[in-house]
């Protein structure tokens, strides 16, 4: 357990340095982008792996990215106060839909086309609110004057942004490993097998649910309004609406639903395919980056639905014990 | 202030109409979806992208092979028959056994294949058949037959789904599917044919969708977006799999978009119908129809 714990540290310290070592911007905005993003992916699997499957994530990224900025182009509220007062418009949104959700045990199909239907909303106001949110063409948070980047929260250095991002990202991670670790964990699965049998064995069914879908949300929440302030530039298509929805789901099954890093596995591959593909193939590429993801969807569901990650441990576990080589 | 009556008035009862007209073909497209989840249980998250392929279909049918209309409709629905049987076939099957979330992500992964494939082979324009139907007028209310069309087909190819499955063989075995999946296999129904005979079908549905939206929309790769969600909605709100309930959904729902889009702009109608669907699962979650337990 050591050995692992050392590996960890190791890893996290070479993940500070990298910047100060290496400083090539373009390949620090992708690392930036592959941290946030993973963050954002780790939020969906924490629910997504006990079967709550919630297609609801865009509406959560969107009230996060939108409520963020607006507050600060409106009254000028720094996203300090900002990020916080999102994420708990986040949360009560969740709240709101999740409760009679669970109370009134919607699940599997219902639930996810319920959480459809929240992100559909949240899409369609962002759309139809154009005068506040310029709509579907996008929305730009004011740049504040120089000097005063710390208090909104504007960074034109990308070391600064891959620390922030790194740090919300070993957020995730830890907050991931406390659900692991929790009793939640235990009561989550016991509901995903059977929701009677565990509500008979005395666990609080709505209350667990809602627990999890809530810490998911928040942290949805927190990764919208940190990718808007890293883009500085949202539009209802890149962070809210059923195709990121699904894009997250996407990402998560592909790197692995079950393991920690799935999500981050997730992300690196999905976010570096599509780069590949747009520098290899240019303007071309429209569509393709897509194209490549939902055959790869189709067929990791069917053939490796563990995702890689998970899939590789699997293999890494059963594998009769080598010795040792230390 | 009478004069502000009557026209209100007017345009009312001209949304309501128009409403109607389109509940038609919302509800033929969720026909299709609930045949396929009251019989395969699954749900095709990417049913109104098969819509799409079917009205480009019809777009370079009738623009650059110059066929007429009347030819070029049941071809494109023999298309995306085929395509829903393929879709069947080549995703579905592999997963029935697999937990039902996943078949439901799998054909999430064909949503995107299918709005790529789109953007790759036709690129993003905007296209239209260039077919204009003329506007019908009644007093001062108007129709444009296009709609009307629509909504007349709609229900001619509701009805005529209704009399397969109750007037033939195979469509009694679907319809003995949809009640117990295990015992049909028993009884000697193969259940693999009917299947893919009933994914054909749902494909059909939806060509033949394709055919009467493309009179009224222009054709994009993500088109599908527009009406996919509200499908879905509708089905869930009718009750998955309850026929009846998803045909008085449809026309719910299309009532609530166009009186919405009357008072105020078109997407808080669905802004308003999404709400309206959130509230409805709450007081009647298995859908409209559904007997408390």
């Amino acid at each position: 357990m050591n050995s692992r714990h050392a590996a960890w540290g190791v890893g996290l310290a070479a993940l500070i340095a990298l910047p100060f070592v290496y400083r090539d911007p373009y390949h620090l905005h992708i690392l930036v982008l592959i941290l946030i993003w993973s963050f954002a992916y780790t939020a969906w699997s924490i629910m997504g792996r006990f079967g709550l499957v919630s297609l609801g994530h865009g509406g959560f990224m969107g009230v996060g990215a939108y409520v963020t900025a607006l507050l600060w182009n409106h009254l000028g509220l720094s996203p300090w106060i900002g990020i916080p007062i999102s994420m708990v418009a986040a949360g009560a949104l969740a709240l709101v839909v999740a409760y009679p959700c669970f109370r009134f045990r919607i699940t599997g199909h219902y639930f996810v086309l319920v959480t459809l239907a929240l992100s559909g909303i949240v899409l369609q106001v962002i759309t139809a609110t154009r005068d506040h949110t310029g709509g579907s063409l996008g929305y730009t948070p004011n740049r504040a004057p120089s000097g005063h980047g710390l208090i909104a929260l504007q960074f034109d250095d990308k070391t600064t942004w891959y620390l922030i991002a790194l740090a919300v990202w070993v957020l995730g991670l830890l907050i991931w490993r406390w659900v692991d670790h929790s009793m939640s964990r235990y009561a989550m699965e016991a509901i995903s097998e059977d929701e009677d049998a565990a509500a008979a064995a005395g666990v609080n069914v709505t209350a667990e649910k809602l627990k999890i879908t809530l810490i998911s949300a928040l942290m949805t929440a927190l990764a919208g309004a940190l990718y808007c302030q890293y883009q500085m530039f949202i539009s209802p298509d890149t962070v809210s609406g059923i195709a990121v929805s699904l894009q997250m789901v996407f990402a998560v099954i592909v790197g692995g639903l079950y393991v920690s890093l799935g999500p981050t596995v997730g992300a690196i591959i999905t976010i570096m395919l599509a780069e590949i593909l747009r520098i290899s193939f240019g303007t071309k590429a429209v569509g393709w980056d897509n194209l490549v993801y939902g055959l790869l969807l189709v067929i990791f569901i069917i053939f490796l639905p563990k995702g890689i990650l998970g899939s590789v441990l699997d293999r890494l576990k059963t594998q009769p014990k080598k010795p040792k080589t230390t | 202030m009478q004069a502000f009556l009557d026209i209100f008035d007017i345009y009312l009862l001209e949304a309501v109409v128009n409403g109607i007209l389109l509940g038609g073909v919302l509800a033929l497209l969720a026909l299709g979806l609930n045949l396929i989840f009251g019989v395969i249980d699954v749900t095709w998250i990417c049913y109104a992208e098969l819509v799409m392929i079917g009205m480009y279909g019809m777009y370079y049918m009738v623009q650059a092979f110059g066929l007429p209309y009347w030819v070029a409709a049941p071809i494109a629905i023999l298309l995306v028959a085929g395509l829903g049987a393929l879709l069947h076939y080549l995703v579905i099957e592999p997963l029935l056994t697999a937990p039902p979330i996943n078949q439901l992500l799998a054909t999430g992964g064909v949503l995107f294949i299918l709005q790529s494939f789109a953007t790759v082979a036709f690129g993003i324009d905007f296209r239209n058949l260039g077919i204009r139907l003329p506007v019908l007028a009644i007093g001062d209310m108007h129709f444009s037959y296009s709609r009307l069309l629509a909504f007349v087909a709609a229900l001619i190819g509701m009805l005529a789904v209704y009399f397969f499955m109750t007037r033939t063989y195979t469509g009694t075995a679907i319809r003995a599917i949809s009640q117990d999946r295990q015992i049909m296999s028993l009884m000697g129904v193969d259940t693999k044919r009917i299947y893919l005979i009933t994914s054909a079908l749902g494909g059909a549905l939806a060509g033949l969708a394709a055919c009467l939206l493309v009179l009224q929309y222009d054709v994009h790769p993500f088109v599908g977006l527009s009406f996919g969600p509200i499908t879905f909605l509708i089905c869930v709100l009718g009750g998955l799999g309850n026929f009846v309930g998803g045909f008085i959904a449809a026309f719910v729902f299309a009532e609530i978009i166009s009186l919405g889009g009357l008072f105020a702009d078109l997407e808080w109608g669905y802004v308003l119908a999404f709400a309206f669907f959130i509230v409805m699962m709450f007081i009647r979650p298995a859908g409209l129809l559904a007997r408390r337990s």
